[in-house]
Order: C-alpha cells, then structure tokens, then sequence
C-alpha cells in the first residue's frame, strides 16, 4: 500500500520528540478523523533560519511519515523557504500516497504553519503569504458518496 | 522476517488441507454439471447433497432447507431483500441493530431509499449487546423481519438469540440471523432457537472463498434473488460452486467435530492474551462482553495510539491484525461497531482486534504482546496526545 520511502519515515522517523522552549508550536488536526500532529520549531532570531524542529503525531503511516518528511524538509531553511514547503512537495519526497490518504499530508504543512504563525506572533511579525491556521483541518471535507 | 503470526481469523482463515483435498477431484476428474442426466453428473449431484446434509447436520436442521450461494454477502442481501419483498402486504418495518456487518446495514439503507422500507436499529450496550425490551419495544404490526447477528465481527459480542427467536416467534415476525462468525464457533440449533433465515459463509471455518449459504425454514417465503435456473430448488440460479461447496461441507463437518476441544483451547488463550494485555500494558480497554464473546475474539483500544500505525508495526514483526481506526476503513470515521458501544473517537481509533484459530499457540501470543508492549509505549512517546495526558497527570 505504501512506498518504500513512507515506509522508512514510518519505520524510523526522523526528528521525533519536542524542543523546550520552542520559537515555535502549531498543533493541528483532531482525534476525532484520527490524527493529531504537533511541530515545534528552533528559529534564529536574526537570520529567521529553522536551527531545529521536532515534530510528535498520533496517527497513521502516512499521518506519521510526512511529519518526519516535512520536518527534514525545513530544517535548515529560512522562514520564506519553509513556507514553500508544500503538502505536495511532502508527498513528492515520499514518492506519494494512497489516494485516500492524501488528506493525511495535508496536516504536515497545515502543522509546520502553525508553528509560523505561533512564532509571528509570539515576535510581532508578519510572515508572507501565512494565514490563520484553520482549527480543523477536516473542514470541508466531504466522505464520497458511491 | 520469521514466523508469520496470523491474527487476522474473523477475516479469513487458511483452507485446511484436507479440506483442499476433498475439493480437489471436482475440478478435475469430477467435473459433471450437477443438473445433466447422465451417470457421470450424478457424482457431482451426490457430492452437492452430502455437503448439503453436513451443513445441516450443524444446526439442527433439514438439508432441503439449506441453499448454497456465493458467501455470506450474498445470503445476507438475499435474506433481507427478498423478505422485504415477499411481506411487503403485511408491512414494510425492518428490525435490525446498529452493530451489523455492511452486508446487512447497507442493504437496509438500500431497502429505505428504494424501497420505501422503515428501519430501526437498536442500539446495543457497552458490551455490544441488544436489550430485549429495546427490541420488543421497536415492534409494530408492520414489522416483518428482525435480523440480529449471532455474534459480532469485531468485538466478538454474542448476541440473545434464543431469547430474540422467542420474541419473534410470539410476535409471528420472521427472524434472520447473520451467524457468520458464529458458525462452528458456537453450538446453534435453528430449532430451538426459532430461526428462519441464517447467513453463513465457509472461509471464516477453514474453507474455501467464494460460498455461503443461506438457511431457510420451510415456508418463508422468500423466493429466488438471483434469477436463471432451476438450481437450489428453483431458489437460486446459477450452475452450482460443486468444488466450493463441497469444500464447505467438509470444513462445516470438520470444524463442528472439532468445535468443543478446539473452543475451549481457544478460550483458554483469548483469556491470556487479554490477560496479558489488560496487565502488562497502561491505558488499555476491553471491546466488547468479556465473557459472551467468540472464542477466538481479542478486542482491545490503546489509549493514545492510532490503530493503523499499530497494525503497520506488528506487520512488520510477521504479525497480521486488524482495526477498527478511520484510517483502515478508507474513511474518516472510525468503526461503527466501536461507535456503538460508546467509545469516544480517540479510543476508537487506537483499537486492535486479534483473532486466533486452531493453530495459534501461547508461543505466538507470549511474542505477540512482548511485541505490542514495545510498539504501543514507542507510538505514545511519538504521541501529541499522550504528551498532553502525562503533562496534566504531573501537573
């Protein structure tokens, strides 16, 4: 059902855990559709480079792996880099997912934005392009009917 | 990858081997249409007629009223639709539960935007089980047919069935059970516990896939849902599963042989793995009755974790399961049995049912939980949610 590379995020996440003290926390998703997904990010005040960021997720392989994925893809980053970090870009790196498993990605960069717009306001900035993170990430979303 | 664990039992089970053996002759030597004249079709008429007498044997009942179909979907649909169809003058009011496999809620869903049919669904307790005057309660005149399953796919809750045949027997209402896992795994007897119509499919009790059948009392009067020939009594058309269904004679005679040493073994290790479990490993919950539960049926919900992700893991140490969380279904929501019984979504989706059979050993169980014990606290540590409990826990 999953690549190979899913697989691998899954199996061995990467940068799993918190960070104490974090320029940045978004949390997004509900237990309700069965996935929560928690980022934390470690930015420099000066250069707004992401030093660190760690992620926690209860939910799925695929809910699981693109946080690994998403977080290996903005460390290191700026602000403005990280915010083209798309739910696409997560599940090219993956080499994709289920189709009914594409709303899982959707959380890793709903999470990662989060976490900006925690640390924007925190520091009284504005980041381009960034929005008010949705409260449920399921709204809208509709099951198909057949 | 050692030793592949199979837990996976309420899904399917291996075809026994001399199940297997018995089939085969009919797909080679023994090829004869049952419905031709001659000496040699004979053999294969003879073989549909024991497997028919095995089955019945198992329940009770006569072998006329026994009619092979294409597995227990089908024998569901038929039971239902065709009632709905041949009652349709005395009323059009369907009684059912809201824990039932698909085969039998969708096919009343169809029955309510097509046919006009009225259905209740009866709501079930926290162990999963019908409350006898929720039932009586829900009768009306126009009830025609009440469907009950034996016993429940996922959490393995077994249902009143003699009491719910009594209740309609009184009531004069027909009753269908679906007793697809049921079957070979509990003692039934159509006889006395009133039961008209009974689903049941032979791959849950080592057989092959692709046949059921659908036991019929005589006189209900259901007629043919698939239509052609003049096959099973002019009941169901279609050139008959010969192989299949010798197959399921086999298995049903097999497993009733085996039912009383092979359930009581099988008891032994449900109630150690759950043991094991509800003891070695925090925050967990039992699903469904602890005691009026299948024989082979372990249905546990860890708090914190998301059952796909368990599923994936015990996969990857040969261990095969299954769940009840949104995210194996394909959709969003969470088991509508594990919905039923009261679980909020969270626990719903941490859920994980094991299903044993014959060949399980306490072997497989002991390194099954060793397993589950690492996997379940290494999922809560990547948990949001079991962060937040544990920080309010010390806060």
């Amino acid at each position: 059902m999953y690549s190979e590379k899913v697989m691998d995020h899954f199996q061995n996440p990467r940068n799993v855990g918190e960070i104490e003290n974090a320029s940045g926390v978004g949390t997004v998703g509900n237990a309700k559709c069965g996935d929560i997904m928690r980022i934390f990010l470690d930015i420099d005040e000066d250069t707004h480079i992401i030093k660190d960021c760690k992620f926690k997720t209860f939910g799925c392989g695929a809910a699981v792996a693109t946080s690994s994925m998403a977080t290996e893809m903005v460390k290191g980053k700026t602000i403005e880099e990280a915010m083209q970090v798309t739910n696409k870009a997560v599940m090219e790196a993956l080499d994709g997912l289920p189709p009914v498993k594409i709303h899982c990605s959707l959380l890793a960069e709903e999470a990662i934005h989060a976490a900006l717009w925690d640390y924007a306001e925190k520091h009284h900035i504005t980041i381009e392009g960034l929005k008010k993170p949705k409260s449920d990430i399921h709204e809208g979303e509709e099951e198909e009917e057949y | 990858m050692g030793k592949l664990i199979y837990l996976d039992n309420a899904a399917t089970t291996r075809t026994a081997p001399e199940v297997v053996e018995q089939m085969l002759p009919y797909f080679s030597e023994l090829y004869g249409n049952p419905s031709s004249i001659y000496d040699f079709a004979a053999k294969s008429k003879e073989a549909v007629m024991k497997a028919r007498g095995q089955i019945a044997d198992v329940l009770g009942a006569n072998k006329e009223d026994i009619y092979f179909t294409a597995g227990g979907t089908e024998s569901d649909n038929w039971a239902l639709k065709a009632a709905f169809e041949a009652y349709k003058d005395k009323g059009n009011h369907i009684i059912t539960t809201k824990i039932e496999h698909h085969a039998i809620l969708h096919t009343c869903e169809y029955l309510e935007k097509q046919r006009h049919a009225r259905v209740t669904y009866l709501d079930v307790d926290e162990n999963g089980i019908i409350r006898l005057e929720d039932l009586e309660k829900a009768i009306t005149p126009e009830t025609i047919i009440i469907s009950v399953m034996f016993a429940n796919n996922e959490i393995g809750s077994i249902q009143p069935i003699k009491e719910i045949g009594m209740i309609a027997k009184e009531h004069g209402i027909l009753f269908h059970t679906d007793a697809v896992q049921a079957f070979c795994q509990v003692p039934i007897d159509v006889n006395e516990c009133n039961i008209d119509m009974l689903s049941s499919s032979a791959h849950k009790i080592n057989g092959p896939k692709g046949i059921g059948f659908l036991y019929i009392r005589k006189g209900v009067k259901n007629r043919s849902f698939i239509h052609g020939g003049a096959q099973e009594r002019k009941r169901r058309a279609g050139t008959e599963n010969v192989p299949g269904i010798v197959g399921y004679g086999a298995a049903a005679q097999r497993a009733a042989a085996s039912m009383e040493e092979r359930t009581k073994k099988e008891c032994e290790l449900r109630d150690y793995l759950i043991g094991r479990i509800m003891n070695e490993i925090p925050y967990v919950k039992l699903n469904g009755h602890p005691q009026k539960r299948l024989p082979n049926n372990v249905n546990v919900s860890f708090q914190f974790v998301e059952g796909e992700s368990l599923l994936l893991m015990l996969d990857s140490y040969g261990i095969c399961a299954s769940s009840g969380s949104a995210c194996t279904s394909g959709s969003l929501d969470p088991s509508h049995v594990l919905m039923a019984i009261g679980l909020p979504h969270e626990i719903a989706h941490g859920s994980l049912r094991m299903t044993l059979s014959e060949e399980t050993t306490k072997d497989d169980l002991d390194f099954t939980v060793d397993k589950l014990k690492d996997i379940v606290q290494n999922l809560r540590n990547m948990s949001p949610l079991y962060e937040d409990f544990i920080k309010k826990a010390n806060a």
